[in-house]
């Protein structure tokens, strides 16, 4: 890293930390909600953007994180412990289901994760004995680290945010170590990847399972957060979105899911006069960023950027020789 | 005996509608490696369209002629024009993300525009029912299964028996050496989109007697044309015909035989089953390349 980004990151944490305080308690809670959902966009960034598949489950993992939080926080085991299984859970989740669909080609692995939110949430909604049907679970405790509660929502922000750094560093550690490096040519351009030596399906399959274990860790973070859960949370729909914050943020980009989270978050905000239009306005500018900017708008911010930076110019007499 | 009659004869029904979808939505693929993720509200629309014709005082053929018309301008021709063909060249993701959009589009303008309420809509064929060896078997249910399946019938034939038909084949399966032969590769993808917009309105019309018009239709719809045409096999039309058929089976079979609550997810666990046992589906052939 340069020394400007070191400083720019350091100023961007010192926001994050400064962003809460004076605040009411709605902002402090859809600034955590954002932290949240940031994660989850994050892995699925590692899945879509870096490895190059789509996995519509992503609010599933979160699902499963969720629940498993829940039940074991419920049953009086400390929020650590049932976090740790979370991430686990939804690691081991994202290998049984990747494993046979990253045989083919083509998305398969959208459609079998198409399938599995789905029939994850019947589940969530029918099994009533554990998982409390469409009434959900509530009265989930709070975690607390050191002796210092995070009952108040001022806390519980700040043990959000470190979750969050821990995640972003995570991920920033994976991208940036040689098998991280691996995933980015494996998208650029997988048949020489391969020939390289890589092992693809092995490749993608591992950001899969890493990306849903991010949506697991999200999904621990929702009960203490919210204190109830719903199958309706965990819905197709929401897969959709934060594919939404993904894309729209810039899939393949660092920052482009928190960019992004922040965005579909915020958005409903901003759009509140237009009332029921919001989601019609909404569907129509994801579509034209799509057709004009399709890695999203830190792709077409750099796009801008670019085309104010002078350009190198090629050799167009070797230019005319190719052709030739 | 009477009572499986009777379900496998709604079920084929329905599932020949869904294979009318299917069968669309596994041209946008051959064609133009389209996923369309919007291909359920594509069904759920020309009904609205039909409802509109008809609120401007037209009776209901020509209404359902004006739907289809308007469904070629839009579904097919402006869906291509305007969002598929600037999209191609970035690769499948981006289409898909704008695809999922554009369904949330369009269901969402039904339901601020024309509102959220079922509508009713009038019924294509009589509602008489007929007992056939202690099965009640319905005009309706006869009718859909016919309709559909001479459309797919026809379909099949001006594939493989006329020029443009085989031309258009061509272009799916080598838009390169098409180009070279003299194809006008374009214009056959254009046919594509074209021919899906109209079995969408067949569908549509079929259909929407039955679940009155209702902007979320498309859920349900987008669900089991993806499925049936993932069963099927994703590049084959008969592909497609069978897996529609399945899975219209198989969903009346559950809804009775099996608990209200777990009978969506039979045809999901079949598309798992076969996506774990036969990849390429039912009657698809291998592609067989991991990268």
């Amino acid at each position: 890293m340069t020394p400007t980004r070191i400083i720019l990151v350091a100023l961007g944490i010192a926001a994050l930390v400064a962003a809460p305080l004076g605040q009411g308690n709605y902002i402090v809670y859809t600034l955590t909600s954002w932290l949240l959902f940031s994660i989850a966009a994050m892995g699925l960034n590692l899945t879509l953007g870096y490895a190059g598949q789509v996995s519509l489950a992503q609010a599933a993992f979160m699902g499963i994180g969720a629940y498993v939080t829940a039940l074991m926080t419920l049953a009086g085991l400390p929020w650590i412990a049932a976090a740790l299984v979370s991430v686990a859970a939804s690691f081991v989740v994202g290998l049984l289901l990747g494993y046979p669909a990253l045989r083919v080609q083509h998305h398969f692995l959208a459609f079998v994760t198409l399938a599995f939110n789905i029939l994850l949430f019947l589940v969530l909604r029918n099994e009533e004995e554990v998982t409390g049907g469409s009434f959900g679970l509530v009265g989930m405790p709070r975690p607390s680290v050191l002796g210092i509660s995070t009952d108040s929502n001022l806390n519980f922000y700040y043990f959000a945010l470190a979750c969050f750094l821990f995640a972003a560093f995570v991920m920033w550690w994976i991208l940036r170590s040689p098998w991280g490096r691996a995933f980015k040519a494996l998208r650029e351009n997988p048949i020489r990847a391969e020939s390289l030596g890589l092992k693809i399906r092995r490749q993608t399959l591992l950001a899969f399972a890493i990306g849903s274990a991010f949506g697991g860790l999200a999904g621990a973070l929702m009960p203490p957060l919210v204190q109830f859960i719903e199958p309706g949370s965990f819905a197709l729909i929401h897969s959709l979105k934060l594919l939404l914050m993904v894309v729209v943020g810039g899939a393949g980009f660092f920052f482009g899911p928190m960019l992004g989270a922040a965005l579909v978050i915020l958005l409903p905000e901003l759009l509140r006069f237009t009332e029921g239009y919001y989601l019609i306005i909404y569907a129509l500018l994801v579509i034209v960023l799509m057709v004009f900017s399709p890695n999203g708008l830190i792709g077409l911010g750099q796009k801008i950027w670019l085309g104010f930076r002078p350009k190198q110019e090629e050799r167009r007499d070797m230019k005319k020789g190719f052709q030739l | 005996m009477a009572e499986l009659i009777q379900i496998l004869i709604s079920g084929l029904a329905a599932g020949s509608i869904y294979a009318l979808a299917a069968v669309g939505f596994t041209l946008l693929w051959q064609a133009s490696q389209t996923i369309n993720f919007a291909q359920g509200e594509f069904v759920m629309l020309p009904g609205f369209f039909v409802l509109i014709g008809m609120a401007l005082g037209l009776p209901m053929w020509p209404a359902v002629l004006f739907a289809l018309v308007l469904s070629l301008l839009v579904l097919g021709a402006a869906f291509k024009k305007l969002i598929v063909e600037p999209m191609l060249p970035h690769g499948t993701l981006p289409l898909v993300i704008a695809t999922i959009a554009l369904g949330l589009l369009m269901k969402e303008s039904v339901k601020e525009f024309y509102g959220a309420t079922a509508q009713p809509f009038p019924a294509v064929f009589p509602q008489t029912v007929y007992n056939v060896a202690g099965a009640s078997v319905s005009a309706q249910d006869i009718g859909n299964l016919i309709v559909s399946m001479l459309a797919i019938g026809g379909l099949q034939l001006f594939l493989n028996r006329t020029r443009t038909g085989r031309c258009m084949q061509a272009s799916a399966q080598n838009p390169g050496v098409a180009e070279i032969l003299g194809v006008d590769v374009k214009r056959m993808v254009l046919y594509t989109f074209l021919i899906n917009a109209a079995l969408a309105t067949i569908a549509s019309v079929l259909i929407s007697p039955i679940y009155l018009a209702k902007f979320s239709n498309g859920e349900t719809l987008g669900l089991v044309a993806f499925i049936a045409a993932i069963v099927g096999g994703f590049n084959q039309i008969r592909g497609a015909l069978v897996g529609g058929l399945l899975v219209g089976v198989i969903d009346n079979l559950s809804a009775v035989y099996v608990s209200a609550e777990y009978r969506q997810a039979m045809p999901l666990l079949l598309l798992i089953a076969i996506i774990l046992l036969r990849p390429q589906g039912l009657l698809g052939t291998k592609e067989g390349r991991a990268v």
